[in-house]
């Protein structure tokens, strides 16, 4: 599969991998990335068993244990729903980019997806002030879903359509998508706040979700996480249980074979662009009407939920499972090294959040790699069959 | 019928330049009926069958028309403040110069059938390390070199996994740029501090060429710019005579259209698809070197803000030919100083931060084939296994 110029499709050679590899690949790959980064910190001069250990005490992934107890137990409580909270929008922009990986199309567009889908549960968060409180809910949500689809609809649209390659389009959506949010939540903008900071309306205090687990008022975890959940299920039975999750499939293998099977290619592009923005928006939904509540421009700028998506897929080698529990490792990295959370008489956070970007390159760059552990093991069987 | 395409496209562009100073017209009326009469003439061409030139008149007159009615309200005196047009060229110049080197570097590696949108992380790279080896050796000149040289480091490090281990393309571009991110920003704030890069002296930045203190239109617009800025015209006409005029440029097309007949008639096409990634590393280490220690004489994390991104949008927008991609890197540069100016008019500031979106909806109209289509070499992004 490797040999000749046809080189295999991102879909082929991910599905390759995971008969190779199983759940040992991804897991190697995270220890091997998680064991560079340690290298990096002891360069630095400070010890990293330490500083791991200070990184998962701030996520509060300690709240586990059972013998931590006391003050100790509350606060890594709350640690723990700040990590749950950016797993949410993890899983559900991981979602929007497997989903492609699995038709053969490279999403980097999560990203984009995510800011339109937060654009409009602002929008219609802070008007129609009228609704009762879940009606009005159910209609951001719905509303910033539909719109992730349709604004990822685009990039399925051109490609099925002209042929435009879907990466060039959604890195260009994403940019739109920036400076569009940066218009509308700026000053004078449509979204803008009245006053002289350039942020948006808060969306009214009828539509945040019910908080389950903390306080409400300190960014406990709400409802949105079941979401996350639900899209999990969603996504594993569409894609192995329903036809339109074969096509997918088979799209993604051999888009030639699939269209002598008299499957619509260009169909299937578009639905699975479409479902990835769904998935996206909803993420951008929940994230505002869940914690954020209203957006500043700093936020739209700073944003990176939709390019970590990017790795949380690929370690998750696009399976529900694999994007939960890779959100999880990149929510609780994130949480970990956060100003906030992590003990600065161990590592400075400041440090620590670079950190988790290069543990993030790592973890991609040797992901991608799959190849060069088949290209070893070739090696050796070459070599004993030599012998 | 291009005649009248053409025509159309001016009349467009001459609906916006009469509302602009000198001439500064006040008419709505003027701007209507100009751009109206570049719409015509393009819906006339479409009738007849011509597409792009059609579609360019149409667009030209229907932009025209719009900026030139919202420029007749701006009032006088404010236009006439933020339009000086050329103190916007130099201004152009100045934002164009390190898309152009980007630009050029990604040139070189997908014309040789490489994606790179590792670019971004390129020139971040060559950005930090630039203003790093500046200061180390107290040498502008140095902190240039050491810059481009490790600009070619990473691009390097890609180029393995790129060509020898044949890892899919844009996952290994997207964890260059992650790591670039992280490696910049941890080296940053280990060795700055909260303090940031210290001021440079003299010797450190790039130096001004001062051609002319004059108040004079060229005076102004070309008489005091970066030296890097009148470099990029060198490598941009010497890029033109390599790729186009010689044996070399005739390789790395051919191992970028056809690798299979390159490699039959005995050209390596490992060997020039390395050199084509490691001069795009270097070319945009250059860009990032110009923005750190020619232009803002800082460092910050994440410098470069998707500067890398535009100039990948240059490229594909100036259809991987140099002088097209030059052009899109000015008319880009462009956009931007018109919204840095704009945003200085009180009714205005608010749109103005449109125009930054405006190189992305570009390149998504040219990808999308509106425009006359962007078709990129016929090998980029496929791995090569030589049999």
């Amino acid at each position: 599969m490797l040999e000749g110029e046809d080189a295999p499709t991102v879909a082929g050679r991910l599905a390759l991998a995971q008969r190779a590899g199983g759940v040992a690949g991804p897991v190697l790959t995270a220890a091997f990335a998680l064991l560079i980064g340690g290298l990096v910190v002891l360069a630095t001069g400070a010890n990293p068993l330490s500083t791991y250990r200070a990184i998962f005490d701030g996520s509060g992934l300690n709240w586990l244990f059972p013998w931590v107890s006391g003050s100790a137990r509350s606060f890594a409580a709350t640690n723990l729903q700040q990590t749950l909270l950016l797993t949410t929008a993890l899983v559900l922009c991981g979602l929007a980019v497997s989903v492609g990986f699995r038709c053969g199309l490279f999403n980097i567009g999560g990203q984009g997806q995510y800011l339109v889908g937060s654009f409009v549960a602002i929008w219609i968060g802070s008007s129609f002030l009228r609704l009762n409180g879940p009606l009005h809910i159910v209609l951001a949500i719905v509303a910033s879903t539909l719109a992730g689809a349709a604004y990822a609809g685009i990039a399925g649209l051109l490609k099925a359509l002209t042929g435009a390659h879907e990466v060039i389009s959604t890195i260009m959506l994403n940019w739109i998508a920036v400076w569009a949010g940066s218009w509308l939540v700026g000053q004078g903008g449509a979204l803008q706040n009245g006053g002289s900071t350039p942020i948006s309306n808060p969306v009214a205090s009828s539509t945040h979700l019910h908080v389950f687990w903390g306080s409400p008022v300190l960014q406990g975890l709400d409802v949105g996480f079941f979401f996350a959940l639900a899209g999990l299920v969603v996504y594993a039975v569409l894609l192995n249980r329903t036809t339109l999750g074969f096509e997918l499939r088979a799209v993604g293998f051999n888009p030639e074979a699939a269209r002598y099977a008299g499957m619509s290619v260009a169909r299937t592009y578009v639905t699975t662009m479409a479902i990835a923005g769904a998935f996206a928006g909803l993420a951008g939904a929940i994230d505002v009407l869940g914690w954020e509540f209203q957006l500043g421009v700093t936020d739209i700028q700073t944003s990176e939920i939709g390019f970590i998506a990017i790795a949380v897929a690929v370690l998750g080698r696009n399976r529900a499972l694999g994007v939960f529990f890779a959100s999880l490792l990149f929510g609780a990295l994130l949480t970990g090294t956060s100003t906030r959370n992590l003990d600065a008489t161990v590592f400075r956070p400041d440090l620590a959040s670079n950190l988790t970007l290069i543990i993030q390159g790592l973890v991609v760059l040797f992901v991608g790699a799959d190849v060069l552990v088949l290209w070893l093991w070739n090696r050796r069987r070459r070599l004993r069959v030599a012998i | 019928m291009n005649v009248i395409g053409k025509a159309g496209v001016g009349l467009g562009a001459l609906a916006f330049w009469l509302t602009l100073p000198p001439v500064a017209t006040s008419a709505a009326l003027v701007p209507l009926l100009l751009g109206g009469a570049a719409c015509l003439c393009g819906a006339w061409v479409l009738a007849h069958g011509r597409r792009r030139p059609g579609a360019a008149a149409l667009a030209a007159g229907l932009a025209g028309a719009g900026l030139g009615v919202l420029a007749t309200h701006a009032g006088r005196g404010n236009l006439g403040d933020a339009v000086v047009w050329s103190a916007l060229i130099a201004a152009m110049l100045v934002n164009a110069t390190p898309l152009t080197y980007a630009a050029i570097g990604g040139l070189f590696s997908e014309r040789s059938g490489v994606v790179n949108i590792g670019l971004e992380g390129m020139m971040l790279t060559g950005a930090f390390f630039g203003i790093w080896g500046s200061v180390e050796t107290g040498s502008w000149a140095l902190g240039l070199l050491i810059a481009i040289g490790f600009g070619g480091l990473a691009a390097l490090a890609y180029a393995f996994f790129a060509i020898h281990l044949r890892t899919d393309q844009i996952i290994g571009g997207t964890a260059i740029n992650f790591l670039a991110l992280g490696v910049t920003g941890y080296l940053f704030v280990d060795i700055y501090g909260t303090a940031g890069t210290p001021s440079l002296h003299g010797s450190e930045q790039i130096p001004d060429v001062t051609i002319s203190h004059g108040s004079g239109f060229l005076a102004q617009a070309f008489g005091q710019l970066n030296l890097l800025v009148w470099i990029s015209f060198a490598v941009l006409a010497l890029t033109y005579v390599v790729v186009f005029r010689t044996p070399l440029g005739l390789r790395i097309r051919s191992v970028g259209e056809h690798p299979r007949a390159a490699d039959a008639v005995g050209i390596s096409v490992y060997k020039t698809r390395y050199a084509a990634v490691v001069l795009s590393g270097m070319l945009s280490a250059m860009g990032g070197a110009y923005l750190s220690i020619g232009f803002v004489h800082s460092f910050n994390q994440n410098m470069t803000e998707g500067r890398g991104f535009i100039a990948l949008a240059a490229l594909i927008f100036g259809r991987w030919r140099p002088v097209g991609a030059f052009g899109a890197a000015l008319l880009f540069g462009f956009s931007s100083a018109l919204a840095q100016r704009l945003g200085t008019i009180p009714n205005w500031s608010s749109y103005a931060v449109l125009f930054q979106a405006l190189p992305y909806v570009l390149t998504l109209i040219a990808v999308a084939g509106v425009v006359g289509r962007s078709i990129p070499p016929a090998a980029v992004g496929r791995p090569f296994a030589k049999q």
